[in-house]
């Protein structure tokens, strides 16, 4: 069927027109839950339907937020988080990388290593988190090393997974043309591999911070893991949701952090 | 010129699993002759890519020897170029740094052969793509950009493990005419695998009918055309091209026949 060239910018137009109001819909329905979920909550407290005592409200929230902000300890506590899940995720990912690395180019490494790996990624990581203080005391580096334990061993597994999908024929490719298996992993595993570690970072940014709000609970004197902690001892239940919601945002903003980067990875690779 | 640049003798080879021994190839005795177009077919899985990969040295045959007869007089083993049936062009590279992946490989990306991979990107009609990624690139590109990639190392013998089989009938036609006349004028010595008989008559000067697994050389043919070109059209209208289709056919027929 043929249309003219008007039909078609017509009906193009009702394509996009349409594309662009659903998307604004559920744009508004999301910030509309949001609004209503925290208008519903405040009206609860204020009517005392709910205690606030002990389930505060978003205006209590936000005076704790700006009472602590005024004073500059709550940027200290967030900052303290920011970097402790930073250093983790950064370790884990070079240390998965490179381990992952070395199990691919060792075969018999890896079936040796496979049932301690599985053993290690199954393993409840908080259950481990006092030894890391007995050992290690009380401080960031405690911290570092329980989320560094919460994301390592499934990264390993799942970065020796992708490693492993590469295409054989691409592998043979490499050695006809005269290359090694270190060629092999650095022209044609590494680099086909980056899918599948940007998706693996994607799942150990929020493990690494998981582990890094573990380790807070159990020995800081600073983070949003310890203000959690903190705020229930003394009854402050404002200051944990605060600190809650907080954890929130970082969550979200270091995911998105990641798929930026997974965008621009596929944008230049076309 | 034609003396035989690899002498293969008795080579065998066989897979080994668990459930047992996979007999490949039992006996292969052929001469392979500088500056000749061999195409090796057989029925399909009877060893010939195993073929391949031992002339390229990927495997090492279980008994048998190799004699070979490096043209430029050295005393080592002729360069092999490998063409494998899918082109491999890794989708992350630009056509021009795929094309000098063995360079890279090799470290000789020296501006010899960096103009020498330009001179061919520019003759096989590929140079303005050459900064393009390549899934840009019609199939029939994509296979040139392969078999540059492997002209690039200038081999002394080219190995083609079924280079066109992934590929629609037409630009199958289109770029098997492109590569052989490329491979003729360049005066490569070339091995070529296929199962395509009409593709083995109308590119190679000889042919080698390897029987069902495991394999042994059951015929040689030498292939000779009365044709007004190059073309693969004009090959498979050429008065001979019948005679040997139904000879070649015969000789794989009776192997199916067999196995009933």
């Amino acid at each position: 069927m043929y249309r003219t060239k008007n039909e078609e910018t017509n009906a193009q137009e009702v394509y996009l027109r349409a594309h662009k109001k659903h998307h604004h819909s559920i744009a508004f329905l999301r910030l509309f839950l949001l609004l209503f979920f925290l208008g519903i909550w405040e009206l609860c407290a204020d009517l005392s339907v709910i205690d606030s005592f002990f389930f505060s409200s978003p205006s209590r929230v936000i005076a704790c937020f700006l009472s602590m902000a005024a004073d500059r300890s709550i940027f200290r506590h967030i900052g303290v988080t920011l970097l402790e899940t930073t250093v983790s995720f950064l370790l884990v990912i070079l240390i998965g990388l490179a381990a992952a690395a070395l199990l691919w180019y060792c075969k018999s490494l890896s079936e040796i290593m496979e049932p301690y790996l599985v053993i290690l990624n199954s393993l409840p990581k908080s259950a481990l988190a006092p030894l890391f203080i007995v050992w290690l005391g009380t401080g960031m580096n405690t911290i570092i090393v329980a989320g560094i334990s919460v994301a390592l061993f499934g990264c390993i597994i799942s970065l020796y997974t992708g490693f492993h999908q590469t295409d054989r024929e691409k592998m043979t490719l490499i050695y006809t043309l005269g290359g090694t298996r270190r060629d092999v992993f650095f022209k044609v595993v590494l680099p086909g591999s980056i899918p599948a570690i940007l998706s693996a970072m994607k799942v150990n940014i929020g493990l690494s911070l998981v582990g890094v709000v573990i380790g807070e609970f159990l020995s800081a004197r600073c983070g949003l893991g310890y203000l959690i902690i903190y705020g229930s001892q003394v009854f402050q239940l404002h200051l944990v949701i605060t600190s809650i919601l907080l954890l929130c945002l970082i969550a979200t903003g270091l995911y998105r952090l990641i798929q930026c980067a997974e965008h621009y990875y596929k944008k230049k690779t076309g | 010129m034609n003396k035989p640049i690899l002498q293969l003798r008795n080579i065998a080879y066989s897979y080994h699993s668990l459930s047992g021994e996979i007999p490949a190839l039992s006996d292969i005795s052929f001469d392979v002759k500088e500056g000749e177009f061999l195409a090796v077919v057989g029925p399909s899985g009877c060893g010939k890519t195993t073929l391949l990969s031992i002339i390229a040295r990927l495997l090492m045959p279980e008994k048998g020897t190799i004699v070979f007869n490096n043209p430029s007089g050295a005393l080592e083993y002729p360069k092999t170029g490998y063409m494998l049936q899918h082109d491999h062009l890794l989708e992350w590279r630009t056509v021009f740094r795929n094309v000098t992946l063995g360079l890279e490989i090799t470290h000789q990306e020296t501006p010899e052969k960096i103009a020498y991979a330009e001179k061919l990107l520019a003759d096989y009609g590929l140079y303005r793509f050459k900064d393009k990624h390549p899934c840009e690139l019609s199939g029939g590109m994509r296979q040139r950009a392969a078999l540059i990639r492997t002209l690039v190392m200038e081999p002394d013998i080219l190995l083609l493990d079924e280079p066109f089989s992934a590929l629609d009938y037409q630009t199958r036609l289109s770029v098997s005419g492109d590569i052989g006349r490329i491979i003729r004028d360049t005066k490569k010595t070339a091995v070529l695998i296929t199962h395509d008989l009409s593709e083995a008559i109308s590119l190679s000067d000889r042919i080698i009918i390897l029987s069902k697994r495991p394999a042994f050389v059951k015929k040689e043919v030498a292939i000779a055309l009365s044709r007004a070109d190059d073309t693969p059209l004009s090959s498979r209208s050429a008065p001979e091209f019948q005679e040997y289709f139904n000879l070649l056919w015969k000789e794989l027929s009776h192997d199916v026949s067999n196995e009933k």
